[in-house]
């Protein structure tokens, strides 16, 4: 048998043993089903959530805000990472600030949102937004800093306009890092969301979480917990693979 | 004249302390279709006299002109090759050797057609669609002397092109160097620490003194086969030369 398989054998074998454990134990040492549901427990509140919570559109909900708050923010992140980098002054004057706000745990400033804009879906965007925004920022610094400034003269020797130095030389260097930065905002963004939900709204999972918790209904709260992860598995497994897409040219290590 | 410098200095900047001169009053010229050798002491300013020559930056004063202009900005005419091949990892070869025609309105497929020309002469035929990190040191080099070539230049500058390669490579490179560079008659510029491989390779050699770099000796190489710097090597008057000059840099006394 190859390494390969071998290894996903063994994983799934700790799944199956971990379920096991998981549907049996609890019982057996007569744990509540308030406190830990077992597997079963969950997939029948799975069930009843699909009827009686309108489980699709709230993970719907969630799923969408999660990709908007994803893009936005980083989207943000990376011009304005790309502005500073082309000036080394307003980068400097911004940095202690850019720190600061890059320390600030940007998860506190949701109730503020709700404050300020109601219990509507503005402030769990905004919350996502700012959450993204400074890794996606940071990373693209980082890279614009690093660029080989020998490429950067070769295209200048070869009378590349400064737009032109960008696309064909900045831009791709950078990109290595710009993917780092996505994919750590990739799962992030899903904490955005779920601070947001859970703090003041009426839909989503993250508010499924604060509504059976105030039920004491453990297994709602497991269900939304796993289908949170679910989607940033899927997003971070787009972007892994883009990634793959995109720097092809960058030889693999050899394990 | 193809290069010439008149009396040119430049001084740096530095954060802190005085300017530092990194070269004085050096004055010399290369002919149409020459290949000159710069030598000297680790920061002589060898690098300063090639970047001013590319128009990346001006000399504090003096002239530097290229076919008889004077170098005021990057300008086309001049095309230079690092101990980095400088190749952009994402692009493959042949669209690396494209790099330096895109600024410049060549069509597409004059383009390509162009790089295709230069990757053969280069003897890069068939590697066109790989990427630089599946071809070896030297082949990297030969591409990046290919993308130089492509644009056509009066004069190519060569900063250490060889030193990152082992000495085996080295040989087999400068020889390919000096071959593609004869057959095409163009003028060249080769900055290197290696003594032999500038009496090999050249017509000429500068020798500059340690910072601030000035010209102290002129050495004509009047030598046979400057296409075939495998064959030159076997000759005595190679070792003499190579010897002279190890002699003018005193690098004897610095060794002691």
């Amino acid at each position: 048998m190859s390494h390969a398989s071998t290894q996903k054998l063994v994983a799934l074998a700790i799944l199956g043993l971990v379920l096991l454990v998981w549907q049996f134990l609890p019982p057996a040492l007569a744990v509540p089903k308030y406190i830990i549901p077992t597997p079963l427990d969950m997939a029948i509140e799975l069930g009843r959530m699909y009827r009686r919570e309108n489980l699709i559109a709230n993970t719907a909900s969630t799923a969408l805000f999660t990709l908007l708050g994803f893009a936005i923010g980083s989207g943000l992140g990376a011009i304005i990472g790309y502005l500073l980098g082309f000036s080394p002054f307003w980068e400097r004057v911004l940095s202690p600030y850019i720190l600061a706000l890059q320390i600030a745990p940007k998860v506190a400033f949701a109730p503020l949102f709700i404050m300020w804009f109601g219990y509507n879906a503005t402030p769990k965007l905004l919350v996502t937004v700012l959450i993204v925004f400074f890794p996606v920022l940071v990373n693209v610094l980082a890279a614009m800093k690093t660029v080989d400034r020998d490429m950067v003269n070769l295209a200048r020797a070869y009378s590349m306009t400064r737009w032109q130095i960008f696309v064909k030389v900045e831009f791709p260097s950078t990109l290595p890092n710009l993917m780092a930065g996505l994919r750590i905002a990739s799962t992030l963004a899903v904490i955005g969301v779920t601070v947001g939900e859970l703090v003041g709204g009426n839909t989503g999972l993250g508010f499924l979480i604060s509504y059976g918790g105030g039920q004491a209904n453990a297994a709602m709260v497991f269900n939304a917990i796993v289908l949170l992860t679910l989607i940033g598995i899927v997003l971070y497994s787009v972007l892994a693979w883009a990634e793959e897409r995109l720097l092809h040219y960058i030889p693999k290590k050899d394990h | 004249m193809a290069l010439e410098f008149r009396g040119v200095s430049k001084s740096f900047r530095v954060p802190s302390g005085p300017e530092l001169l990194a070269v004085r009053d050096i004055s010399f010229h290369v002919r149409k279709g020459e290949f000159v050798a710069v030598v000297g002491p680790s920061g002589c300013g060898k690098s300063t006299i090639l970047s001013m020559t590319a128009g990346l930056y001006q000399p504090s004063s003096g002239e530097v002109l290229v076919s008889g202009k004077m170098v005021t900005k990057p300008n086309p005419q001049v095309g230079f090759m690092l101990q980095k091949d400088l190749l952009l990892p994402w692009r493959t070869i042949v669209k690396n050797v494209e790099f330096g025609l895109e600024s410049r309105g060549v069509p597409k497929a004059q383009r390509r057609e162009r790089a295709m020309a230069e990757l053969e002469r280069c003897h890069l035929a068939g590697f066109e669609n790989h990427y630089p990190y599946q071809l070896s040191g030297g082949m990297r080099q030969r591409a990046a002397l290919a993308r130089t070539l492509a644009i056509d230049p009066d004069i190519i500058l060569l900063d250490e092109p060889f030193s990152a390669l082992d000495a085996q490579t080295k040989l087999l490179i400068q020889n390919s160097f000096a071959e593609t560079i004869h057959e095409a008659g163009i003028t060249t510029l080769l900055i290197t620490h290696d003594l032999s491989e500038a009496v090999i390779m050249s017509d000429r050699v500068l020798v500059l003194s340690e910072r601030p770099g000035t010209v102290m000796r002129e050495m004509a190489i009047n030598l046979p086969d400057r296409a075939h710097p495998l064959k030159r090597r076997q000759m005595p008057e190679v070792h003499q030369h190579a010897a002279e000059i190890f002699t003018l840099l005193r690098l004897d006394q610095r060794a002691a």
